[in-house]
């Protein structure tokens, strides 16, 4: 490992063990009658590989991004760099101190007072008394809760509350400093503070490392990204071409799934095919999707669908759950299955529709099944810049009026 | 220098890294300093309840064991007698409960910070301690209000303490641990510890206790640390030196061995809560 690298992954791979439902007793007394009943049987586990044979170098001073589908391990690998779970394979050095942001407030504690949190906020978050004491002005500044200092944080709004902890964690001193999607808290203004002063600290030769799903914030933020895909690094780079790789990735794991969705043999309660009526829309005018899941050959019960709908950066903008019209289907026969989404107006971008096929856990997901696009075509009575309508999830129907 | 890390996967016996229990000390105060605030802060009466909690238990006992059983004390008044007793009893039933219950109430911290988990229950001594600590001068006030002077012996107070801690923590550390998994540990703890009250001479003394069954009595070790308090602050017996080696080397092994049951399970505390 050479001076001028702060993170050295090599081979890092975590393993969790899942053992079954009727396996996993959560009691002791069951483990003991467990035991006494079957002295000699061993629990059997399935295996889920989280991450497999990660490996990659970070330089000093480098705001590095990690992007990944859900499910692709990034939680994970920030747990492994925060030593909050240990690997199972592998190692990973860091030339340095670690301070993490993995959730704010963690640690603050009602009945205290802001300045009692700050303190014990600030020493879980690995800084010293002195250190503390010397920022501490600089802290409550940030957080702009100055006149709160002493009252219990129980009394906070929300956004203090959330000012206050992000002040706290912003100021650590660590050289590597891990940030898991903490950045989309407050308002716009306090964010851009929040994104200002994390680009400070790269600036200042401080490692970060940050995890997102909101893309936006990812090139604002950094200049190199990793890509993970099903708990492997799948690109590693200058942060435009890996967001290039994953955009493209998400739409070639649609193709992908519809291949291997025809070869599902019959008789399995599935989904095997998902088809939208347009493949482009206006942001107000109805979609529909339709889906057609094939019948089961021992019929166990009616099922329900849900949908997400996600946009193009994996944030899920709607759920759509059929057990909220009250409509549950049959699986002896083959079903097909339409979902009009007609509200909320979505905004221009590339969308995807999941499906979740659910009993009573889930039996089949199919993460991508649709892709449509929204076109720049706004729902308004005059034409506006994404200046005026950017800053939403999604576009809503209003009107301002004079009185 | 920067501090340089390795991480890797956790080996077959797995020690904490004492390097960084050390560096982490604050965490410890802090968060006994936290415990301390919100007890005396949230109930009016935080005070009072540590004061009240072993006079009144101490005055029951008097009642019942001194007045209706009229056991013997070795001619101490039984109040003070009893007091004495639920003073070291308290520390005990207190560490082991609330260190078994730390890891559980601060799970969201478990889950999602880095710090020594270890620092968790250990740090409920803190305020255990400072509870002992007004309900000793409490006692204090009681020992010169029935006359009662043990000489030299009040000043291995700290041992007796240090010695109910240790084994106490022993307890607490591996009970914390196995509650992650095991959630109806919470139930069943309170009541042992209930059953070993009446188990171990705090109500009343060796004396009072028929030969049939005190051997079974002084092979509690409690007992030995029990009579070892009362020595320093009643002047009764010394315990024998058998005793006092014997409550060294126990609550030293307890201790260890909670530790390592406590970072056999510390791995997989986040992937489990």
């Amino acid at each position: 490992m050479s001076a001028a690298t702060a993170i050295s992954v090599r081979g890092l791979g975590k393993t969790y063990r899942i053992a079954h439902a009727s396996d996993r007793p959560t009691r002791a007394t069951e483990a003991i009658v467990a035991r006494l009943r079957h002295p000699l049987r061993r629990t059997t586990f399935d295996r889920f590989e989280a991450l497999t044979e990660v490996s990659f170098d970070v330089a000093a001073g480098t705001a590095l991004g990690i992007i990944g589908r859900n499910g692709a391990g990034k939680s994970t690998l920030l747990k492994i760099l925060t030593r909050i779970t240990p690997p199972t394979r592998g190692q990973a050095e860091l030339a340095g101190r670690v301070g993490s942001l993995l959730e704010v407030g963690t640690g603050f504690h009602p009945e205290l007072t802001g300045r009692e949190n700050v303190f014990l906020n600030g020493t879980l978050l690995g800084m010293r008394r002195q250190e503390i004491t010397r920022r501490f002005d600089e802290i409550v500044d940030f957080s702009g809760c100055g006149q709160f200092l002493d009252t219990p944080v129980k009394r906070y709004s929300s956004g203090m509350y959330v000012r206050l902890a992000f002040a706290v964690a912003a100021h650590l001193e660590t050289e590597i400093l891990v940030i898991d999607e903490v950045l989309s808290v407050g308002d716009a203004d306090f964010q851009r503070r929040s994104v200002q002063k994390m680009r400070d600290a790269a600036a200042q030769g401080r490692t970060v490392l940050y995890v997102s799903h909101q893309l936006h914030t990812v090139t604002a933020l950094c200049s190199e990204a990793l890509l993970l895909d099903r708990g492997t690094v799948s690109a590693y780079g200058a942060v435009e071409d890996v967001l290039a790789t994953y955009r493209a990735s998400v739409a070639e794991h649609a193709v992908v799934q519809r291949e291997t969705r025809a070869q599902v043999p019959a008789g399995i309660l599935h989904v095997v095919a998902a088809t939208t009526t347009r493949l482009t829309y206006l942001p107000a005018e109805p979609k529909r999707f339709t889906f057609t899941i094939q019948a089961e050959a021992a019929p166990d019960g009616p099922y329900f669908l849900s949908c997400h709908i996600n946009d193009a950066n994996g944030g899920v903008v709607a759920q759509c759950d059929s057990r909220l019209g009250g409509l549950w289907f049959h699986p002896d026969q083959p079903q097909e299955v339409t979902l009009d989404l007609r509200q909320p107006w979505l905004k221009p971008g590339t969308y995807t529709v999941d499906v979740f096929l659910c009993r009573v856990g889930i039996v089949d997901v199919w993460d991508g099944a649709v892709t449509f696009d929204v076109e720049q075509e706004l729902p308004y009575a005059v034409t506006g810049t994404a200046e005026s309508f950017g800053r939403g999830m999604v576009l809503a129907d209003f009107d301002f009026g004079v009185r | 220098m920067a501090p340089h890390t390795v991480i890797g996967p956790p080996g077959p016996l797995h020690l904490p890294r004492w390097s960084e229990l050390w560096e982490a000390r604050e965490v410890l105060w802090r968060f006994g300093q936290r415990d301390i605030l919100l007890r005396y802060r949230q109930t009016l009466i935080g005070v009072a309840w540590v004061i009240l909690q072993p006079i009144v238990t101490a005055g029951v006992f008097a009642l019942v064991f001194g007045r209706v059983a009229q056991l013997p004390t070795g001619g101490i008044p039984y109040f003070l007698f009893g007091y004495v007793g639920t003073l070291l009893w308290t520390v005990f039933a207190s560490t082991v409960n609330r260190a078994a219950g730390s890891l559980v109430s601060n799970q969201a911290l478990v889950s999602k910070v880095f710090f020594p988990r270890l620092l968790v229950p250990l740090s409920t001594c803190v305020s255990v301690l400072v509870d002992f600590l007004v309900a000793l001068v409490i006692g204090f006030g009681l020992l010169w209000w029935f006359g009662v002077w043990p000489g030299w012996a009040i000043l291995t107070i700290p041992v007796w303490v240090t010695l109910c801690v240790a084994l106490a923590m022993g307890i607490g550390l591996a009970a914390a641990a196995i509650m992650v998994r095991y959630r109806d540990i919470a139930y069943v703890l309170p009541w042992a510890v209930q059953t070993l009250l009446y188990a171990s001479p705090v109500a009343y003394s060796l004396e009072a206790v028929p030969d049939a069954v005190r051997p079974y009595l002084l092979a509690n070790p409690l007992t030995w640390v029990l009579e070892g308090m009362r020595w320093a602050m009643l002047g009764s017996a010394a315990p024998p030196v058998w005793q006092i080696v014997g409550a060294v080397v126990v609550s030293g092994l307890v201790l260890f061995a909670g530790l390592l049951v406590f970072q056999r399970y510390e791995r997989e505390f986040a992937d489990l809560i």
